[in-house]
């Protein structure tokens, strides 16, 4: 790996973790609505991930995305216009936190429905397949959607029909407030997977060249193989499931266990060790990251609303069907 | 034109669309080797081979999930839902993905996929495989939801969604398979979202579709017998709902009856005549009267079903009464 590649995944950690503190504090000013899941803690898992994939490789995901976005490459502007609701938002400021996309950068979204994204995960691969392609659909989601049915109905058809989806559960430990082991009946989530056929593995999420190793090698197999495979990646979100969470679940002391092996201090503390990188070079990046955020907001606040002839855009394709008042 | 029956018409289209375009294939419940659970896609395995004409599990959330990705990717996918009743539980797919994923996203998301699925009554199967639930797809904005009656409209009509960019909903009446009918050769396109006049007449207007068609049909003839001419419009497509065939023969008949064999609370009556009074008040003359399906899930039992289902009596009950 070059330098640069390494610097970038450095930028990109700490570009999705401030950009979200920042949010989490526009969000306390009241200019964020709705709902907003921060990814704070998890960004080693959608950073090294997205990483090594092929930008025809798909990537769809569920409501806790805004990191996902940036990793595809969607610009901190255009994140944070969305999350302001702003015209210039990636989803035009009618999607949301939880409905980023960009197909342009083939990022699918951005679903808010738990499992409801892994059926249409298939559906993506099933495209390649027909097309006659080896592009891999990558499908991410949390421990909490292993439980319900959608995600076994798509694991079954994703290894019956032989379809080159990467199935990556985030386990974060918790669905919302319940442990995982106090909702599903194996808490070694991959072996889910086993039921299905689906080779596994687990990885920690905490560390990002572990994550960038495993999902390459992910990769080369489903390309190889044309079949599914299952990677179950072992993260913790610091923040809550959503803005709100009063977070009775938990203890304080676990959620500063993990944050002392914070995966962009764990990943900063390798660039300085093994002299990848220099501390000045690393704080010229946060002083970076800090300018590019600032700048988001300040796009994000001096953008315009949604014109409100928005409100009755892109309910169906076909023009002829008009508008029903 | 040639007199076919409405499952000829549909495997037809579907046919057709199939050899005319490669992006279109088919997926369900026993589509392929088995050749569709009511014959529709009869010899398509043979012709077009496993993967244009895919068998799945019986998991429907997979099936209009799968169906949803593939069109995403610039497919036109056609899937088939063996009964509509098992739309429930797909119900997720079609009504918080189906129809709101182009919206969401500002329109970077295109779905030109076709749900086919046979709904109705009168085959005593019972509560849970007797549904005409139309009304609830119709309910969500997104969705294109249609419902043909005749052999000719289902071809035409199967073309379009076919050919269209929205997801289609595309209601098939088990009941109406065998039911023969004239329908155009060649490449006739019948556009959705327009209502249409089956029949002329000048004394009431009768406003149904699907099944219910042809039950108001032979109210109709019996009517004409009496030297009372009733005008049917068809509906056709419940969403988007065409209103302008309706109001202009209501404005003529000044009488209404609206027929459906879905229940009749929150039903496309309820709508229908809601429009009716919101767009041409000044021209009722009487009540509009619904006919709709007794509110009971529908019994096994033939005379207790056929008790609870919209029959021509009823129809013509309804008519002498808005006269």
């Amino acid at each position: 790996m070059e330098k640069q590649e390494y610097l970038d995944l450095y930028y990109q950690m700490v570009m999705i973790r401030l950009l979200e503190e920042q949010a989490a504090q526009l969000y306390q000013q009241g200019k964020i609505g709705g709902f907003l899941h921060l990814y704070i803690g998890q960004e080693a898992v959608s950073t090294g991930l997205i990483s090594v994939r092929e930008p025809r490789d798909r990537v769809i995901t569920a409501y806790r995305d805004h990191g996902v976005a940036i990793n595809c490459g969607i610009p901190a502007t255009e994140v944070m216009a969305e999350l302001l609701g702003k015209a210039t938002g990636c989803s035009q400021g009618k999607g949301g936190s939880m409905h980023m996309a960009d197909v342009k950068k083939n990022f699918w979204g951005g679903h808010a429905i738990v499992g409801a994204h892994l059926p249409i995960a298939s559906g993506l691969a099933l495209g390649d397949k027909y097309a006659g392609n080896d592009n891999v659909t990558i499908c991410m989601f949390g421990d909490g959607a292993t439980n319900i049915g959608y995600f076994h109905e798509a694991l079954n058809l994703s290894k019956v029909w032989n379809l080159r989806v990467l199935w990556v559960c985030e386990n974060n430990q918790y669905g919302m407030g319940t442990a995982v082991e106090r909702a599903s009946a194996v808490s070694e989530i991959r072996q889910k997977a086993e039921g299905y056929c689906i080779p596994n593995s687990r990885v920690d999420g905490m560390d990002i060249l572990a994550v960038r190793q495993a999902a390459s090698q992910a990769f080369e197999f489903i390309r190889k193989e044309s079949t599914p495979y299952f990677l179950e990646i072992m993260t913790y979100r610091y923040r809550g499931h959503s803005m709100g969470d009063p977070e009775r679940y938990r203890a304080s002391e676990e959620v500063r266990k993990w944050q002392e092996n914070d995966a962009i201090g764990i990943y900063a503390r390798h660039l300085l060790d093994d002299k990848i990188a220099s501390q000045e070079e690393l704080d010229q990046l946060d002083a970076l990251v800090e300018a590019e955020v600032a700048e988001a907001v300040r796009f994000a606040e001096e953008s315009p609303e949604p014109a409100p002839e928005a409100l009755y855009e892109h309910i169906y394709v076909d023009q002829q069907f008009g508008i029903i008042t | 034109m040639a007199r076919i029956t409405m499952r000829e018409a549909i495997s037809q289209a579907l046919w057709e669309e199939m050899e005319r375009d490669p992006s279109v294939f088919i997926l369900g419940e026993e589509v392929g080797v088995w050749g569709g659970t009511y014959a529709v896609t009869k010899g398509f395995y043979d012709h077009f081979g496993p993967d244009r004409v895919r068998d799945t599990p019986i998991a429907e959330a997979a099936i209009i999930g799968a169906t949803i990705g593939a069109a995403l990717t610039g497919l036109r996918p056609v899937a088939e839902l063996m009964t509509i009743n098992f739309a429930f539980s797909a119900m997720d797919h079609i009504v918080n993905e189906a129809a709101k994923l182009h919206y969401m996203f500002s329109g970077q998301f295109v779905m030109p996929m076709v749900i086919r699925a046979v709904g109705g009554g009168g085959r005593q199967l019972g509560a849970t495989h007797s549904q005409t639930p139309d009304a609830v797809f119709a309910h969500f904005p997104g969705l294109v939801v249609v419902a043909p009656g005749t052999p000719e409209d289902a071809k035409g009509m199967l073309k379009s969604a076919i050919r269209s960019s929205d997801p289609v909903l595309f209601i098939e009446h088990a009941t109406l398979y065998q039911v023969r009918g004239e329908v155009p050769e060649g490449d006739n396109l019948v556009p959705l979202g327009k209502s249409k006049i089956q029949r002329p007449g000048s004394d009431v207007t009768i406003i149904t579709y699907s099944k219910m068609l042809e039950i108001s049909t032979k109210a109709a003839d019996q009517l004409a017998k009496e030297g009372i001419e009733a005008e049917i419009v068809d509906l056709r497509s419940l969403r988007p709902l065409d209103m302008d065939p309706v109001i202009a023969s209501f404005k003529k008949t000044n009488r209404a009856v609206v027929v459906e064999e879905g229940w009749r609370s929150y039903g496309v009556g309820s709508e229908v005549v809601a429009r009716i009074y919101e767009q041409a008040f000044d021209y009722v003359d009487t009540p509009v009267r619904r006919v709709a399906q007794k509110e009971v899930p529908l019994p096994y039992n033939r005379n207790l079903e056929q008790m609870a289902l919209p029959q021509v009596d009823d129809v013509i009950r309804a008519v002498k009464e808005v006269l």
